[in-house]
C-alpha cells in the first residue's frame, strides 16, 4: 500500500543540475532516510516525490502508478516540514482537519481520525488551541498529527527535528520511530544528521552533489562503505583518512574509524603527541598529531587520562582498516 | 526606573525631541481646526489664539453645509479613495504574490517594469490620460479617478508587498498545497493574513495622496456631480475674495475621514495571530 519507485529523476534549476539521475526503490512499510551534506539535493528529491517541484526528467511511481503529473494533494502523501508550517489562524484540531475537509471526507470520519491521532501523539489537551499557544515540540507533534490523519501511502519528513532543542530532538525521534512501528507505513525522512539517520532508518540513502553514493542498512554503511565519502559521512567522530603514500601503502587513502584505533603509552604503530582531549564520560576523544599519520582522532571507551603534549602510540585495527583508490572507491 | 537600558536624562532627551517634533507637525493642523471655529474678524485679529466666547462662530461650517453640496463631495472622495485602495491592495498583493512565488521567464523584468512607476510620476502622462478618458467617455466620472489612482498606487504596493511576501515561509504554502488548497486559497487564506501589517502600511501610503489630490479631479472630473472634497473647497477660494471661514471648516472636516481610515489600518499593524506559524 505504499511503495515508491524513482526512475532516473533529474532536476535542474536553470543551468544548475541539482539531481543528476536518481534511481531508487522503496518497498511498502520501509523507513528510508535520505542523508547528505547541505546542498546535496536531498530536500529537492523529497519535494519532487511530494510533487512540490517538477522533475526535469524521469518518473516517480507511487504504488506502481506514475504520479509525475499528479498534484501533491492527489498523490496520497503527507509531509512534515522543518518549520512545522501550521496554519496560524486555525486551531490544532482544524489544522489536522483541513486536508481531509478539502478531500471531502465525512465529518464523522474526520472526527474519528483526529481522535486516534491526537491520542497517539498526546495532543488531546491542546485541540482547541492555536499554534501560537504551543511550544516547539507540541507544534511539531501537531504537524505529525496532521500527516497521520491523512492516512497517507507515504509519509515525507523534511528535517523535522532541526528546529527542536537537543533533549526534545531525542524524544521526538523516539516518537517517530514508535509511530513507524505502529502504523507500519512507508516513511521517507530527510536529514543532514547522520545520528538521526542511523537510529531511525531501515535503509539509508547517502546523497552527495545530486547523486546517490550508496544505499544500505545503517550497519552496512558503517561496516562496508562503498567509498570515501560514505565512510567519512557515516560515523561520529568522523573516520580518519591518512595519505597512503605516507604509510608506504599502495592505496591512495587509508581510512580507519576513531573507535578502531587503540592507544598505548609505550609502544604501537604510530608515535604521536596529544593535541587535545575531550572527556565525555562514557568515552574520550583524543586528537593525536602522529609523525607518520598526521592528525588523527582516537575514540576510547570509558575514561582515559591524557594531557595535551603527552606522547602516545596509536595502533589501528588492521581488520577494520579501509583502503580507498584514487577514485575514492573502496579497494577490496 | 533605572534599569540597564534606561536612564532618566536619556528618557527626557528622547521625549523632548519627540515632543518638539510633534508640536511642529501638529501646529498647522491645530491652527486650521482652531480658526475654523472663529469669526472672520477673529481669524484675522488674532490667528494664534484659540476661539474665545467673543470670537467663536460656526459661520464656516454653516457656509460649508449650506453652500454647494459638501456631503456629496465627501461621498465622492470616500468612494474614490476606498475603491482605489481596494484595487491597489488586491491587484498589488496578487502581482506581488506572483512575482515572489512563481518562477517564470521574465520574472525579474516584470518586477522592474512594475516598479518603474515609483520613479516616473504619473502626472507626466496627464495629457495622454485625458485623451484616453475622453476617447473612452470616462471624463467626469469617478471611474476615471479610480482607474488613475489604482495605476498610481500599484508600483509602490507591488514593490513593498513582494518583499514581504518573499518572507512568508514556503513550507506553509507547500503544506497548503499538500492539503489540497488551491493557489487562490493559499493566497487569500494563508499568505494575506501573514502580510497584513505590510498591507496596512501600503494602505496608509496609498490613501493619503489620493485623498489630498487636486490635480486629477480638476482635470478628469471637475463636474459638480463628481467633485471631491479638495476640489470642492476651491469653491471658496475666489479670485478677489476668499472665504477663509468656509475653507478652514472644509479642511477641518476633510481631516476626519482620513483620520478614521488611518486608525483602522494602524490597528492592523499589530502583529496578532501571525506569530507561531513557523519556528
Amino acid at each position: 500500500m505504499g511503495s515508491l519507485k524513482i526512475e532516473n529523476v533529474k532536476k535542474a534549476f536553470g543551468p544548475i543540475e541539482v539531481l543528476k539521475g536518481i534511481d531508487l526503490e522503496v518497498t511498502d512499510g520501509e523507513f528510508v532516510v535520505f542523508v547528505g551534506p547541505s546542498g546535496c539535493g536531498k530536500s529537492t528529491l523529497l519535494r519532487v516525490i511530494a510533487g512540490l517541484e517538477d522533475s526535469t526528467s524521469g518518473r516517480v511511481l507511487i504504488d506502481g502508478t506514475d504520479v509525475s503529473v499528479t498534484p501533491p494533494a492527489k498523490r496520497g502523501i503527507a509531509m512534515v516540514f522543518q518549520t512545522y508550517a501550521l496554519y496560524p489562524h486555525l486551531t490544532v484540531k482544524n489544522n489536522m482537519a483541513l486536508g481531509l475537509k478539502q478531500a471531502g471526507t465525512p465529518a464523522a470520519e474526520i472526527e474519528r481520525r483526529i481522535k486516534i491521532a491526537s491520542a497517539m501523539l498526546s495532543l488531546e489537551p491542546y485541540l482547541e488551541r492555536r499554534p501560537a499557544e504551543l511550544s516547539g515540540g507540541q507544534r511539531q507533534r501537531v504537524a505529525i498529527g496532521r500527516a497521520v490523519v491523512r492516512e497517507p501511502k507515504l509519509f515525507l519528513f523534511d528535517e523535522p527535528l532541526s528546529n527542536l532543542d537537543a533533549a526534545l530532538r531525542v524524544n521526538t525521534r523516539l516518537e517517530i520511530a514508535q509511530l513507524h512501528r505502529r502504523l507500519k507505513a512507508t516513511m521517507i525522512y530527510v536529514t543532514h544528521d547522520q545520528v538521526e539517520a542511523m537510529t531511525l532508518a531501515d535503509k539509508i540513502v547517502v546523497l552527495n552533489s545530486g547523486r546517490i553514493e550508496q544505499i544500505g542498512s545503517p550497519m552496512e554503511l558503517y561496516n562496508s562503505p562503498a567509498n570515501e565519502f560514505v565512510a567519512g559521512f557515516i560515523g561520529s567522530p568522523k573516520m580518519n583518512f591518512i595519505d597512503g603514500a605516507r604509510l608506504g601503502e599502495t592505496a591512495k587513502t587509508i581510512g580507519v574509524r576513531p573507535e578502531h584505533v587503540t592507544v598505548d603509552a609505550t609502544s604501537g604503530a604510530w608515535k604521536g603527541t596529544v593535541v587535545h582531549a575531550e572527556h565525555l564520560g562514557a568515552d574520550t576523544n583524543l586528537y593525536l598529531d602522529c609523525e607518520k599519520a598526521g592528525l588523527i582522532t582516537v575514540r576510547i571507551f570509558g575514561v582515559y587520562n591524557a594531557e595535551p603534549g603527552a606522547t602516545l602510540y596509536a595502533t589501528p585495527d588492521a581488520a577494520k582498516t579501509y583502503r580507498f583508490g584514487a577514485d575514492g572507491k573502496v579497494l577490496r | 526606573m533605572s534599569t540597564a537600558t534606561r536612564s532618566l536624562p536619556r528618557a527626557i532627551g528622547a521625549h523632548a525631541i519627540l515632543l518638539t517634533y510633534t508640536a511642529i507637525a501638529l501646529f498647522p493642523v491645530v491652527l486650521v481646526v482652531m480658526n475654523s471655529f472663529k469669526s472672520r474678524a477673529g481669524i484675522f485679529g488674532a490667528p494664534l489664539t484659540p476661539p474665545t466666547p467673543k470670537t467663536f462662530d460656526l459661520i464656516g461650517y454653516t457656509t460649508v453645509f449650506g453652500q454647494g453640496d459638501f456631503i456629496h463631495y465627501f461621498q465622492n472622495s470616500l468612494v474614490v479613495t476606498v475603491a482605489s485602495l481596494f484595487f491597489v491592495l488586491l491587484f498589488g498583493a496578487m502581482a506581488a504574490f506572483a512575482l515572489s512565488e512563481y518562477r517564470f521567464r521574465g520574472n525579474t523584468m516584470m518586477g522592474l517594469y512594475l516598479a518603474l512607476g515609483i520613479m516616473i510620476p504619473i502626472r507626466l502622462g496627464t495629457v495622454a490620460i485625458l485623451q484616453l478618458m475622453v476617447a473612452t467617455g470616462l471624463v467626469n466620472s469617478l471611474t476615471a479617478l479610480i482607474l488613475v489612482y489604482t495605476a498610481q498606487g500599484l508600483p509602490l504596493a507591488i514593490f513593498i508587498l513582494s518583499e514581504f511576501m518573499k518572507q512568508v515561509s514556503s513550507d506553509l504554502k507547500n503544506a497548503g498545497r499538500i492539503d489540497g488548497l488551491s493557489e487562490y486559497t493559499i493566497f487569500f487564506r494563508l499568505v494575506l493574513p501573514l502580510v497584513r501589517p505590510s498591507m496596512a502600511t501600503v494602505a496608509v501610503f496609498t490613501m493619503i495622496p489620493i485623498w489630498n489630490d487636486l490635480w486629477f479631479p480638476l482635470i478628469l472630473a471637475p463636474s459638480e456631480e463628481t467633485k471631491t472634497v479638495t476640489l470642492g473647497a476651491q469653491l471658496f477660494l475666489g479670485q478677489f475674495v476668499t472665504n477663509w471661514n468656509a475653507i478652514l471648516a472644509a479642511l477641518s472636516l476633510a481631516i476626519l475621514p482620513v483620520l478614521i481610515l488611518y486608525v483602522i489600518f494602524s490597528r492592523q499593524l499589530i502583529r496578532g495571530i501571525t506569530s507561531g506559524a513557523v519556528k
